[in-house]
């Protein structure tokens, strides 16, 4: 019994080599649970549809037969049981990864994210470790409407305790979900629905550092921070930019807690400038924790730092043209670059 | 009647249970415990008998009014008037308090504050053993006013689905905090709220710890074959109010005596008094035995330093 009460070990990384590969988005995430699910028995999925035809988002292709339904626990319809259940087996040495269909589907399960998976842990006095990887998919331009399209990423940021982590590529989806999954802490991990079909380089058996932002491109007159799809909206302003003759630095922020403010700080001491890019409101969210622990720590701004998030302070709607007006576009991000850059 | 395990030390874990939670009462009063606690004297039977059901890799989840359970399950009471003192000689180290009385050393794998919760968690726990082939079980301890809340449902239609190894054990101590269970579920025997899962659901005499043994026991061996899940509804009482500061007066006059007349303690007492196990005279013997290794057990959880900060920090992320 008293092993129940050692921290789970962490697998050692498979000495697998650094192979890179173009894979879509999908098949990032689908490489990386069939990497862990190989190499740990303890992993298994869990969730409601995932099971059949690949999941709702295919992105458990083949999974199910080659593993078999003892390791893909497809489960009614009822997001804060099933995500109770994963934090049982993990405490009985499993490492679930919980499948939360949309992100707009995280609150249903809120008693066990906000008050049972972070607290677990704690209010044990550390009698046991809470290795539960969330899946969920979020954000907008899928026509999927109000309750379809949040991107959910800032929602749950102020927990200790917990982890939230957003994938905004390919290459980033893989070696983010195995570095999840390896945690011996429950992890929210975010997916862009808008992201799946894209295609990018995949290095098989990288696992990413926990809490670590990525600089995806280099400059030195304005820094840009962005999550998810707005990642890559920000490399296609940075690309504008440079007929304006500004050099944007875009860094991945990946992880929305713990938050690496100091890659942030670091670029910002070199560029004096910061905008964040965010598919949410600004209020509440990590971009504007993000300025608060950057001005707190007493950064030598040139020109006070500026957000592109929704224009109006309102959820997504569903009609077309109104959504893409509504998720900010590089053409925006681009501009208040540039006004920022020119300050 | 066979085949049962010796009754005296379950009669002294009741008795324990019983004067652990007086002697909580009085520590809270003299000020060395602080914030909230949720008592259960008059429901002693119902840990008691149930735990002896449970082997020792077994596991339970529990609540707030959790003292019963983990005393049964042979939590030192030292550790647990340590942890109601908050002090870093407690259970959990002084953080989690009279809500959170676990150790996962003894198979308690989590004393839960939020009504429900350790429903879904305890069939974690039992889906781990089902996918692993091991041969064990688990249990859930949770109050009547829980069975109106949807983890509940969740997780019995969830067990039956998956025919899980777990016991759900439903302490019905008439009471959802302040409101009588009639004001808030429509029907009155809760074993009943198996019957749409397709699961047996049995009412217990929560007040017989020899009846709260057999039913659990037959629970358990239930879910250990491969049988599924069961739901049992201990008929029980408390006798303090819903915690330190409910006085419980939207009790009906005599309800409190009625339940009193039927006193688990007294129930077994009677019983290994006429079978000449344990006289009147032996019984309060071991009664002032056990209430002087409750106040030395509370005198040394006293003595003991409140956590650090540094301590602590170490809970927040597992390594």
């Amino acid at each position: 019994m008293s092993t129940l009460a050692e921290p789970v070990p962490q697998v050692q990384a498979p000495a697998e080599a650094a192979e890179e590969a173009q894979l879509t988005y999908r098949d990032a995430i689908n490489a990386a649970l069939d990497d862990e699910m190989s190499g740990d028995p303890a992993v298994l999925l869990i969730g409601e549809d995932i099971a059949s035809d690949g999941g709702v988002f295919k992105t458990n292709a083949g999974l199910i037969e080659k593993y078999g339904p003892g390791r893909i626990l497809n489960t009614p319809i009822c997001e804060n049981g099933f995500t109770g259940v994963a934090l049982g087996m993990a405490l009985m040495g499993m490492r679930p990864v919980v499948e939360f269909m949309f992100s707009d589907f995280l609150p249903t399960a809120g008693d066990q994210i906000v008050n049972q998976l972070p607290k677990y842990r704690f209010m044990s006095g550390g009698q046991c470790a809470v290795p539960v990887t969330i899946r969920s998919i979020s954000g907008g331009t899928g026509r999927f409407g109000t309750q379809h399209s949040a991107t959910g990423e800032s929602w749950f940021m102020a927990l200790p305790g917990l982890r939230v982590v957003t994938a905004s590529s390919p290459g980033s989806a893989y070696a983010l979900l195995r570095a999840a999954i390896r945690d011996n802490n429950p992890v929210l991990f975010h997916e862009h629905k808008g992201l799946y079909g894209r295609k990018g380089p995949v290095r098989r058996g990288s696992i990413a550092e926990v809490g670590k932002a990525e600089t995806v491109r280099g400059g030195k007159d304005v820094t840009i921070v962005a999550t998810l799809l707005m990642v890559e909206r920000a490399l296609k302003a940075a690309d504008a930019l440079v007929e304006d003759g500004i050099e944007a630095e875009v860094i991945d922020l990946r992880w929305v807690r713990p938050m690496d403010v100091s890659t942030v700080r670091a670029s910002v001491e070199r560029t004096g400038r910061l905008l964040v890019a965010e598919e949410q409101v600004h209020h509440g969210g990590w971009g504007a924790s993000l300025i608060s622990e950057l001005t707190m720590g007493g950064v030598g701004w040139s020109a006070p730092p500026a957000a592109v998030s929704l224009p109006y302070d309102q959820p997504v709607p569903y009609s077309p043209p109104l959504e893409d007006a509504l998720i900010p576009g590089a053409d925006r991000i681009a501009e208040v670059a540039r006004s920022v850059a020119r300050h | 009647m066979t085949d049962r395990p010796d009754h005296i030390p379950w009669f002294r874990k009741m008795l324990e249970i019983r004067l652990f939670e007086e002697k909580v009462q009085e520590l809270f009063m003299a000020g060395l415990i602080e914030g909230t606690t949720h008592l259960c004297q008059g429901q002693e039977a119902v840990p008691v008998g149930a735990v002896a059901a449970m082997h020792a890799d077994d596991v339970l989840t529990n609540t707030y009014r959790g003292h019963g359970e983990a005393l049964a399950r042979g939590m030192d009471a030292e550790a647990a008037f340590a942890e109601l003192m908050g002090r870093s000689s407690g259970c959990c180290g002084g953080v989690g308090g009279s809500m959170h009385l676990t150790d996962f050393s003894k198979g308690n794998v989590g004393a839960n504050a939020i009504v429900g919760a350790g429903l879904p968690i305890a069939l974690g726990c039992a889906m781990a053993f089902k996918l692993r082939e091991e041969p064990r079980v688990a249990l859930t301890f949770f109050g009547d006013g829980a069975t109106n809340i949807g983890t509940f449902h969740e997780s019995l239609n969830m067990a039956a689905v998956w025919k899980a190894p777990i016991v759900f054990v439903i302490t019905n101590n008439l009471y959802g905090e302040y409101s009588p269970l009639r004001s808030t579920t429509p029907i009155e025997d809760l074993a009943r709220r198996a019957d749409p899962f397709g699961i047996p659901g049995v009412v217990v005499d929560g007040q017989d710890v020899d009846i709260v043994y057999d039913n659990t026991l037959s629970a358990i061996e239930r879910a250990r074959s491969g049988g599924g899940a069961t739901l049992l509804e201990m008929k029980t009482y408390r006798y303090r109010g819903h915690s330190r500061a409910d006085p419980a007066k939207y009790r009906p006059d005599g309800e409190l005596e009625a339940w009193k007349a039927r006193d688990p303690i007294d129930i077994l007492g009677g019983r290994l008094a006429s079978e000449g196990q344990l006289s009147a005279e032996e019984q309060q013997n071991l009664r002032k035995e056990v209430s002087a290794e409750i106040d030395a057990a509370a005198d040394r959880a006293a003595a003991a330093p409140p956590p650090t900060f540094e301590e602590i920090q170490s809970y927040v992320y597992a390594g």
